[in-house]
């Protein structure tokens, strides 16, 4: 299959998106639904998860599962297995179902590790973001440099399908300290690899902290990060803006989700995507609990978006990927724009083989909203 | 001064005082200042047991309005000059001064606002006794506040002014001295009658439009309108015809019975000296400017404008204005009265253009200039300005006035301590900034008056400033040729900070003709993407895509590059170095 092929295909496939909120600490950018220090939560919580999995409709197998957070790994492994259970209970999982979740490297043992196995995790993504001593301080990561290598090989050496999240752009970090970042990442030869912008998003300490003086990330830097991350990643594809894999490595749920394909969001925020519809649950912890607990549907919003809109988000999602997306209705008329005809001579995109392909990923969101500045 | 004089003559009750009843418009009440001229019949009963008939015009007194000073000032028989006793003598005051010597009339000078605690009446009645030639100790000294002096003011005016001359069976001759548009009743025109008599329903000949109205109806002011019969020689009143269109009735005219009559002197046509575009800031709202326009235009005879369109800021108007007040009383008028939310450009002047077939050519924009090829050389309006200021700031003056291309034309001490200075200056330098500049340089101490003074040849060149390579006409200018660097250097560092980072590298230049004087580039956008969307937040992030475009929207383009309006509005704005 081409990887065009396979991307799009992942269009028809199913996931299910499991939110676990639980932190030991909030990290200062961080902009997620998640809360600290409700631990005594927990245990209600999965039982709540449990319920809601199976309260929800009938569906087809999954291909993907994804535990994110949060920290899935405050959880214990054999309460995450429930989670499993239930999943396959309900829905079935397909045969070599992709069966991810999130960790932080501090967190990390041989025996969490074979534990997690056991109950059916296939993936592991860590949140490793530097293995520079400092940007991680200035990040507020409890882990060190060495904590994150430990833990990246014995996932690997466990068999599991081992991403690596790195932020760039972490104000005092040079372009030097981020490209020894990338090559020890590189060194532990992960299948996956995640390089994010540092973003600073309202209402985190770190948009309050630049409010008050504290320097900001820089645009060019970061251009120049992101440019080093990619020339470094060597034989692992870029396969979206952000995604580095070893080819048979991509993460399906997220193919899943930028092919405009379905997926159940499970647990106190969680978004969905099913039947047509965008779906949201409540974001409060103890109010998602309780609406369980109570018999309750937890939904809290639900989008369904007319035929327009929907074109115009299938591009959204498609140009993030290297592979493009079919051009299509939405497409030609992005072409046929004055603004799409400017993007064309600006070398940001191209139409090539009935796709339009995105050639400066850094500046995507340019192409995004020209699309979204279209009428139908 | 004006209400108090009413309330003393009874005119006005005191009761129903409000605070300069002669100055009615919403925006003249708030600056303290008179825009147009108001006229009123006081009956005076003097110690001597008689009773006189003042007739009291209240003039502008701002320099855009000389005209207008000057029609009203033929209209009198004496004037009554106030200088402020704190303050003491300006330009203002010398070029009023002046305007009424030449106008031949009997002048009392006073000292007002003599109960403010910074008053100092004996150093000013000293400056205006060096002035005028009068005795220090003649200057009436009044507080139009408190009242005091106003009796004896009124006094002096019915012992010193001489009652009109004129003749009552000559025929009619009446001087419009000023105008205005009411909605209801169409064209009110001021006037004096000088000879003759003129009765409601009299044919009437205007000399100068060469039109005919009949009088619909003549009055006095009390100050409110009061219609009487006739008006004779040495009567101010008002004369409402049902002409609807005020350019029709041109201030200064002469109304007689017979065309035939010698026209009063002193006639001219109002010229406009000040030129600015001004665009709506959202192009949906050019129908609605111009609406506004038409209307002002009612009632503003010196106000002229004609469509202009503009690359970067649309369709809007090319507007002339008698000087930098007017111009911005109008602009305040439009923003204030019609709601429109207006982008001008840099206010400019009419030049002479002198075309190598020698042919002229007077342009209103910088857009209208030839090429250079086509221009043998440039003309540029100069003015006299009248310059007082304390001895201590001459040297400060004298630099500011010579970096501004003035030359200097007169010096004249009013008092040891204050000097009167008369500079010829290109009117373009004055419009720029060099009435600020001056204030600034003499904490404020200085005072400016000027006048036409006719057409000079200058060293002028056009600065152009591109984007990418795109000549943006709102940011041309005429400057002089020294100046054109400064100009240019200053235009592409505000705009390159105004800006923001496109698809590609944008030069900003700023040149004259082909030849680049200044660059700055704004480099290229290089990062400019979501770094995380996940199943999660595919709806926010949309959300957040859909913001981003609505800001998009208040862009305009220019040629390939994205200008946000508030840029055109920052970069256009002089005060803000």
């Amino acid at each position: 299959m081409t990887s065009s092929a396979r991307a799009d295909a992942a269009g028809g496939e199913r996931a299910a998106y499991v939110h676990v909120p639980f932190c030991a600490r909030l990290c200062p950018y961080c902009d997620f639904n998640v809360v600290a220090g409700r631990d005594e939560l927990i245990d209600r919580y999965v039982d709540a998860v449990v319920a809601e999995i199976r309260a929800t409709d009938q569906w087809g197998s999954l291909d993907s599962v994804y535990v994110g957070g949060g920290t899935p790994t405050r959880i214990p492994p054999q309460r995450l297995g429930d989670i499993i259970r239930a999943l396959d209970h309900r829905f079935g999982l397909s045969p070599g179902a992709e069966v991810s979740l999130e960790a932080n490297p501090e967190d990390w043992t041989p025996d969490l590790g074979n534990a997690l196995r056991g109950v059916g995790f296939t993936r592991v993504s860590f949140g490793a973001q530097s293995f520079d001593s400092d940007t991680l301080r200035a990040l507020g990561r409890l882990h060190d440099p060495g904590q994150g290598r430990e833990a990246v090989m014995e996932a690997v050496a466990q068999g599991f399908s081992v991403n690596i999240d790195l932020i760039f752009g972490t104000p005092g970090e040079t372009l030097d300290e981020w490209k020894r970042t990338v090559e020890t990442a590189m060194l532990l030869r992960p299948h996956h690899l995640s390089v994010y912008a540092l973003t600073v998003e309202r209402g985190t300490a770190l948009s309050r902290a630049i409010n008050a003086g504290a320097p900001a990330p820089d645009e060019d830097l970061q251009a120049d990060e992101y440019e080093a991350a990619d020339h470094l990643a060597g034989a692992m594809l870029r396969y979206e803006v952000s995604n580095y894999a070893v080819e048979g490595h991509e993460c399906v749920y997220n193919l899943i989700t930028w092919a405009q394909g379905e997926y159940l969001g499970i647990g106190a925020g969680a978004h969905g995507h099913r039947d047509g519809a965008r779906t949201r649950n409540v974001r409060r912890v103890d109010a998602y609990v309780d609406r369980v607990e109570r018999g309750v549907k937890p939904r809290q919003g639900v989008e369904v978006l007319d035929p327009w809109k929907k074109e115009q988000e299938r591009l959204l999602l498609g140009l993030r990927r290297t592979v493009g997306v079919a051009t299509g209705r939405g497409g030609r008329l992005l072409l046929d724009s004055e603004a799409g005809a400017r993007l064309v001579d600006a070398g940001v995109i191209e139409e090539r083989s009935g796709r339009i392909i995105v050639l400066r990923p850094l500046l995507t969101d340019e192409v995004s909203r020209s699309v979204l500045a279209l009428s139908g | 001064m004006a209400d108090r004089f009413l309330e003393r003559t009874g005119a006005v009750d005191a009761r129903e005082m409000r605070d300069q009843v002669l100055d009615t418009m919403e925006l003249e009440r708030e600056r303290g200042i008179t825009i147009k001229a108001q006229a009123v019949r006081l009956p005076y009963r003097h110690k001597d047991g008689k009773t006189y008939t003042l007739n009291l015009i209240d003039t502008p007194g701002h320099v855009d309005f000389n005209y207008e000073v000057s029609r009203s000032l033929a209209a009198c028989e004496g004037a009554v000059l106030l200088v402020d006793a704190a303050q003491g003598v300006q330009a203002q005051t010398l070029a009023n001064a002046y305007l009424a010597i030449d106008a031949g009339l009997e002048i009392i000078p006073v000292l007002n606002k003599i109960d403010l605690p910074a008053a100092d009446p004996d150093r000013v009645a000293g400056e205006v006794s060096a002035l005028l030639g009068v005795d220090a100790e003649q200057i009436v000294r009044v507080s139009s506040k408190t009242g005091e002096g106003i009796d004896l003011l009124l006094e002096r005016i019915v012992e010193e002014i001489p009652p009109p001359e004129g003749d009552p069976n000559a025929p009619l001759r009446a001087l419009v001295f000023d105008s205005y548009y009411d909605p209801y009743r169409g064209v009110v025109c001021y006037l004096r009658v000088v000879d003759g008599e003129l009765a409601q329903g009299d044919e009437l000949a205007f000399t100068a439009t060469r039109e005919r109205h009949s009088a619909a109806e003549v009055g006095v002011l009390t100050p409110q309108a009061r219609p009487v019969q006739t008006l004779s020689a040495g009567e101010v009143g008002y004369l409402i015809t049902g002409v609807k269109d005020i350019s029709r009735i041109k201030v200064g005219d002469t109304v007689a019975h017979n065309r035939d009559v010698v026209p009063l002197p002193g006639y001219a046509e109002p010229k406009p000296m000040v030129f600015s575009g001004m665009f709506p800031s959202d192009g949906d709202d050019f129908e609605d400017l111009r609406e506004a326009l038409d209307k002002l235009k009612l009632n503003d005879a010196a106000l002229v404008y004609e469509p202009e369109t503009s690359r970067a800021l649309g369709f809007g108007f090319r507007c002339g204005f008698l000087g930098l007040l007017h111009m911005e009383i109008v602009r305040e008028r439009l923003e204030r009265e019609y709601d429109l939310d207006l982008v001008a450009t840099s206010p400019s002047v009419a030049y002479q253009v002198v075309k190598t077939g020698g042919s002229t050519l007077e342009i209103r924009s910088p857009a209208d200039l030839p090429e250079p090829a086509a221009i043998d050389h440039l003309d540029e309006p100069v003015i006299r300005a009248l310059i007082v200021v304390p001895t201590e700031y001459v040297g400060t003056v004298m630099d500011l006035a010579q970096t501004r291309r003035g030359t200097m034309r007169h010096m004249h001490y009013l008092t040891p301590e204050r000097v009167e200075l008369t500079y010829e200056i290109p009117l373009a330098e004055v419009v720029f900034d060099f009435f600020d500049a001056l204030k600034s340089r003499t904490r404020g101490y200085a005072s400016l008056d000027y006048e036409p003074a006719g057409y000079r040849t200058a060293d002028l060149v056009r600065v152009d400033i591109l984007l990418n390579g795109q000549h943006v006409d709102a940011f041309s200018a005429i400057v002089h040729r020294d100046r054109g660097y400064e100009y240019g250097r200053k235009m592409v560092t505000r705009l390159r900070a105004l800006i923001p980072r496109q698809l590609f590298d944008v030069p900003i230049q700023a040149a004259i003709g082909s030849r680049v004087i200044a660059r700055e580039t704004v480099k290229a956008r290089r990062k400019d993407v979501i770094a995380k969307c996940y199943g999660g937040d595919v709806t926010r992030k949309r959300k957040l895509l859909e913001r981003q475009k609505e800001g998009k929207k208040r862009m305009k383009m220019v040629g390939s590059v994205e200008v946000p309006q508030e840029a055109f509005i920052s970069a256009l704005r002089l005060d803000d170095e």
